[in-house]
């Protein structure tokens, strides 16, 4: 056994190089990808979610909220489109939770720690991989979005607020990650996303304009990121007021980023 | 950093263990554990459930810290060197540890990967691996449709991946049915052929005699006995023979004249009344031929004779005086999953 004799130091052999993290990582979302191919269903959510939730919205709501905002159903289109795609990132969160919570219930997750590999390169693969799924339910939205009239004023926007919602959705996805690290199991994540999930979305200006809820409920979406995001999409794709929005969605994502990746990293470097 | 040498079992010792302890709140999961695996052999880790194996395991491949004590693993000290001393073990759980969506060939890539190997030679290990465990024709399916042992084959093909110095098994054959179990047993028996340094943790008396030239008898986290395999089996009583007279109504005067032999050992002659056999505990091939020489002279019929090697039960009733684990209930159901899984 040539390794025992000398290798006694707490040597540089010890740190893992830059390219060994990225190796690591692509091998990991590989892997993912892997999952995806061989169990398509999988992506049902994000195909789906983005079509369901756009017809349900503008031809259930869609005539009396637009109504509400001085048009009608156009009006209302409008107001949703950008709406669904801040909470996109919201819903693909909860899903990285379950899902790496069942990873931890088998074996898998022992045999990668027990690896020499950098243990965030796990979970930095997982991001990876569900913020592509995150573009392709986005993508997804905008087409069914454009055929039941939605008019994208501003090309450059759309990019902007995408990228903005991808900011906050991996900024959620590390508070889920956690969640899923910390949790016993998979149905527990579920349950206490939703939880989360409902007062959130909600109680946010996602789906309706915020001036005719109580005056409690109106403080309360006005701190909520997830109003932010919306808003800032909605100024980035259709015009409007966007800065104070934009820089509030994203002190939100950094703020929570900064402090919930150690976390998660953390737990799940010590999870027995 | 201190020399580990000087204070480990000397140059040769792949796995040194001292006084390690690992408590979950109440729980003393490893209470001052001591151990010794020396380069080039077999060490088996015999002890029932909840004894505390798995979590020896998982210290000594950095998945849990310790609470005391210290442990070296080829040199390299478990808490303070844990990614270097990755680098040198292999894991093979009580759970197979593969992924079950991807293929097998597609599970060793991923791990040669994740241990550096180019994307050639990753493609190449992972050929030569499934070839060598007889799953080259299952390569592309998902592990999900191999069959218990194809997926603890693959389990140990992909810790023989980084060519680790030493290899743990951590109850590699719990839920096999006994061919499957043979199947493992060869395969483990090839690798140390090939010169690993193997940890195995069983609870099966028969495996760790097929599997390990040496013993840790460990109960409620502490070792009870240690040694030879030869040298604890003459301390437990060897074989038991069971003998099962023709008519029942011959039961107690057999176990009568076997005591009136006066060669058992230990545990003494017993009735096992639920299945009308004498049990007789021996210690060598002149005891069995005495034994034998006894039921011709008392002219007494019989319809079965075997011989066993003892239970871990009947170990630890020799070892310790009480049965395996009995007092472990103690333990919350909660901690006692941790502990045992």
């Amino acid at each position: 056994m040539s390794a025992a004799t000398p290798l006694t130091g707490t040597g540089a052999d010890a740190r893992i190089p830059l390219r060994g993290h990225l190796r690591h990582t692509g091998a990991l979302v590989r892997r993912n990808l892997l999952w995806i191919r061989q169990d398509p269903e999988s992506m049902f959510d994000a195909v789906l979610f983005p079509i369901v939730f756009t017809l349900l919205f503008v031809y259930v709501f869609g005539g009396s909220i637009g109504q509400a905002l001085g048009g009608g159903q156009e009006a209302y289109v409008q107001y949703i489109v950008p709406g669904l795609m801040a909470m996109m990132g919201m819903n693909m969160a909860m899903g990285v939770g379950t899902g790496f919570n069942q990873d931890f219930n088998t074996g898998v997750m022992d045999r990668f720690r027990s690896l020499p590999i950098g243990r965030g390169s796990v979970l930095f693969a997982k991001i990876s991989v569900e913020v592509l799924r995150m573009l392709i339910a986005t993508t997804i939205l905008m087409v069914v979005g454009v055929l039941v009239g939605f008019d994208i004023t501003h090309w450059p926007g759309l990019f902007a607020a995408v990228g903005l919602s991808v900011v906050f959705g991996s900024a959620l996805m590390w508070v889920f990650l956690t969640l899923g690290v910390v949790m016993k199991n998979a149905q527990s994540v579920q349950a206490m996303g939703f939880l989360v999930l409902m007062p959130l979305q909600f109680g946010s200006s996602i789906f309706a304009p915020t001036q005719s809820m109580p005056g409690w409920l109106e403080n309360f979406t006005e701190y909520n990121p997830l109003s932010s995001l919306a808003d800032a999409a909605r100024g980035l794709m259709v015009g409007g007021p966007v800065a104070h929005d934009l820089w509030m969605t994203l002190a939100w994502s950094v703020g929570i980023t900064a402090v919930m990746a150690p976390v998660a990293i953390h737990k799940f470097r010590t999870k027995t | 950093m201190t020399r580990t040498d000087e204070q480990a079992g000397g140059p040769d010792s792949a796995v040194t263990v001292r006084g390690l302890v690992k408590h979950y709140g109440e729980t003393k999961a490893l209470d001052g554990v001591d151990l010794d695996v020396r380069e080039g052999t077999v060490m088996g880790v015999l002890g029932p459930n909840g004894a505390g194996k798995t979590t020896l395991v998982r210290i000594l491949s950095t998945l849990l810290a310790p609470t005391a004590g210290q442990a070296t693993v080829a040199g390299y000290d478990v808490v303070r060197q844990p990614r270097q001393l990755r680098r040198v073990i292999g894991l093979t759980g009580q759970y197979a540890s593969v992924d079950e969506k991807l293929s097998g060939r597609e599970n060793l890539y991923l791990i040669g990967r994740l241990l550096d190997l180019s994307r050639k030679e990753a493609r190449a290990r992972a050929d030569g691996l499934l070839e060598r465990f007889s799953l080259t024709e299952a390569a592309r399916r998902p592990a999900a449709t191999y069959s218990g042992g194809m997926r603890r084959r693959l389990d140990l093909a992909a810790s023989m991946i980084g060519r680790p110095a030493v290899l743990y098994l951590d109850e590699p054959t719990t839920g096999l049915d006994p061919r499957t179990r043979n199947e493992v047993w060869d395969e483990v028996k090839r690798l140390v052929g090939d010169g690993v340094t193997v940890l195995l943790t069983t609870q099966y008396m028969e495996e760790a005699e097929q599997l390990a030239s040496e013993l840790t008898v460990v109960d409620r986290g502490r070792v009870i006995a240690s040694g030879g395999i030869e040298e604890l089996k003459a301390k437990v009583g060897g074989r038991t023979l069971r003998i099962r007279p023709a008519d029942p109504l011959h039961l107690r005067p057999l176990a009568d004249a076997l005591d009136a032999l006066g060669i058992t050992g230990l545990a003494g002659t017993t009735v096992d009344t639920e299945r009308d056999a004498v049990l007789v505990p021996i210690l060598s091939d002149e005891q069995l031929t005495a034994v034998v020489g006894a039921v011709t002279a008392r002219g007494i019929t019989l319809s079965s004779l075997t011989t066993e090697l003892p239970s871990l039960d009947e170990v630890f009733l020799s070892l310790t005086g009480h049965r395996a684990g009995a007092p472990q209930d103690a333990v919350p159901a909660d901690t006692r999953e941790e502990v045992a899984v």
